[in-house]
């Protein structure tokens, strides 16, 4: 952690990419929206990528 | 690419490509907003006599090292964009419009008031039961698939959801897949029977009341043109207390009538709901109702006071799920996912009455989005295609969004409806879901108390 820029751990992107699209998430249009796309809201499903 | 604003007080930084954020003091936000324009010498000598050489020199080690890991102003992680093979649809989730008929005459229903345009009608079950055998078959490897009961009000054709939620389990029993169904519901038939039916089946329910009593009734009467709060509320804190209720979310539509919406939300929470979604009304500018352009500064405001009461909320032990303010920033979607969003057309289909298969639940009635029948089971190629390729990296208002990973291109119907294109993204809906990604942040950063 820097001493002026801390960060918010996260899976990056590019790390996404490497076990990513096996698409057992949830459609986001599913959920309470049904007029407005959130994807970014959603948890990954894929038990081997965490 | 970056996006850099301050909240409150709060200097963020956000790191589209890598999808990190960062909280920043303030000499590193003024660097780090300069840094891909001017060089290092050109920053130590606009910025040292302001915060002292020895403060701008470690600033400029600690970027250095997070670009060196990836983590700002990070790469592309497609540079050059991408080409999506045409494959055949894998359908995962349907939205089964059990009745195109309904028990309110809600203004702004893009249902056409229930009808979607069409004859009032009910799905019979041989239908519905076609549709679960078609997503069971089309779904392929994939093991979760989704089901959505929705109309009109789809409690409407009460026996039919009863029996498909049956039929549903043990077919997908069979093939070895979980299936989740949720309810969709103006909550006006949504008695105690059906309240211990959902329990007991775990299906999700998304519970319809816009807010204030008066704010309800004015968009959502009754056929008789009456009010429908009183109802409405009564049933929401009946089963948002009852024993059975589980995943919910108590959905209401904000208006230009109520672009203080965020006292709506206020009132739904001293109703005693804990999971709010209120979501911009979609509409024509030929309505009194529609957002304006020059509603936007408004409701800007509006989303930072909301993103206060969340805040104030959460820091008093008493938490609101605001369904808009959610980001998942640990274990979120992959790239794959956030190319093109709802997947409406190639892994979402709905279902009307009859039968008939449509990219989602708001093509349903559109003839030149026709993709099929749950009778014969095969899903257009064609249509499907024209929706894999309305992917972020196709859409020219996308390529410079700090936002697009997050809101992946937006609503495709609402693309269609105002710029009559898959790959015009609503301007409006964009700025909106702009402000709402950075009050999510926010709240990211506020609630994370190793930040703050």
């Amino acid at each position: 952690m820097g001493k002026h820029i801390k960060t918010l751990s996260g899976r990056t992107l590019q790390e996404s990419m490497r076990k990513g699209g096996c698409g057992e998430c949830r459609t986001s249009c599913q959920s309470a929206c049904k007029t407005s796309c959130t994807v970014g809201n959603q948890a990954c499903e894929n038990r081997n990528n965490k | 690419m970056i996006h850099a604003y301050t909240f409150d007080g709060t200097n963020i930084v956000f790191d589209v490509n890598s999808n990190q954020v960062h909280v920043v003091d303030e000499p590193s936000f003024n660097l780090i907003k300069d840094y891909e324009t001017l060089a290092v010498n050109e920053l130590k000598a606009k910025y040292g006599p302001v915060y002292g050489t020895a403060v701008v020199e470690e600033i400029l080690e600690e970027i250095a090292e997070l670009k060196d890991k990836g983590l700002l102003f990070s790469a592309d992680p497609l540079a050059g964009g991408i080409t999506l093979p045409e494959r055949e649809p894998m359908v995962k989730a349907l939205c089964l419009h059990l009745a195109h008929d309904c028990n309110l005459r809600c203004r702004y229903c893009f249902a056409g008031q229930g009808d979607f345009g069409g004859d009032r009608g009910l799905m019979p079950a041989d239908v519905g039961r076609k549709a679960l055998d078609l997503l069971l078959a089309a779904s392929g490897s994939r093991r979760h698939v989704e089901v959505d009961f929705f109309g009109g009000e789809p409690l409407l054709n009460r026996p039919v959801m009863l029996e498909l939620v049956d039929y549903g389990q043990v077919k997908a029993r069979e093939a070895g897949k979980e299936i989740k169904f949720t309810l969709t519901t103006n909550t006006l038939l949504f008695d105690l029977d059906l309240q211990r039916f959902v329990g007991e089946n775990n299906l999700a329910v998304v519970l319809s009341i816009d807010g204030r009593p008066g704010v309800h009734d004015r968009m959502r009467p009754t056929p008789a043109g009456k009010g429908s709060y009183g109802r409405v509320a009564e049933r929401v804190v009946q089963f948002i207390n009852s024993p059975y209720v589980g995943e919910h979310y108590v959905r209401g539509t904000f208006t230009r009538h109520n672009l203080d919406f965020s006292e709506d939300v206020r009132h739904l929470a001293e109703l005693g709901c804990r999971k709010i979604s209120v979501e911009p009304v979609v509409a024509g500018a030929g309505t009194d109702y529609a957002l304006r352009d020059e509603d936007v500064p408004e409701i800007m405001l509006e989303y930072e006071k909301l993103t206060r009461f969340i805040l104030e909320n959460h820091q008093n032990g008493n938490p609101i799920d605001f369904f808009h303010f959610n980001v998942e920033l640990e274990e979120g979607p992959c790239l794959a996912k956030r190319l093109t969003g709802c997947s409406a057309g190639l892994e979402y289909l709905a279902v009307s009455p009859q039968g008939d298969l449509y990219p989602c639940h708001q093509f349903v009635g559109r003839d030149e989005y026709k993709m099929g029948t749950v009778f014969n089971g095969a899903v257009d190629k064609k249509t499907a295609y024209l929706f894999a390729k309305a992917h972020i990296y196709n859409k020219n208002a996308c390529k410079n969004c700090w936002a697009k990973f997050n809101c992946s291109g937006g609503c495709h119907a609402n693309a269609l409806a105002f710029n009559n294109s898959l790959l015009e993204p609503y301007r409006l809906g964009c700025i909106l879901a702009r402000k709402r990604l950075e009050c999510a942040l926010y709240l990211k950063v506020m609630l994370n108390k190793s930040y703050t």
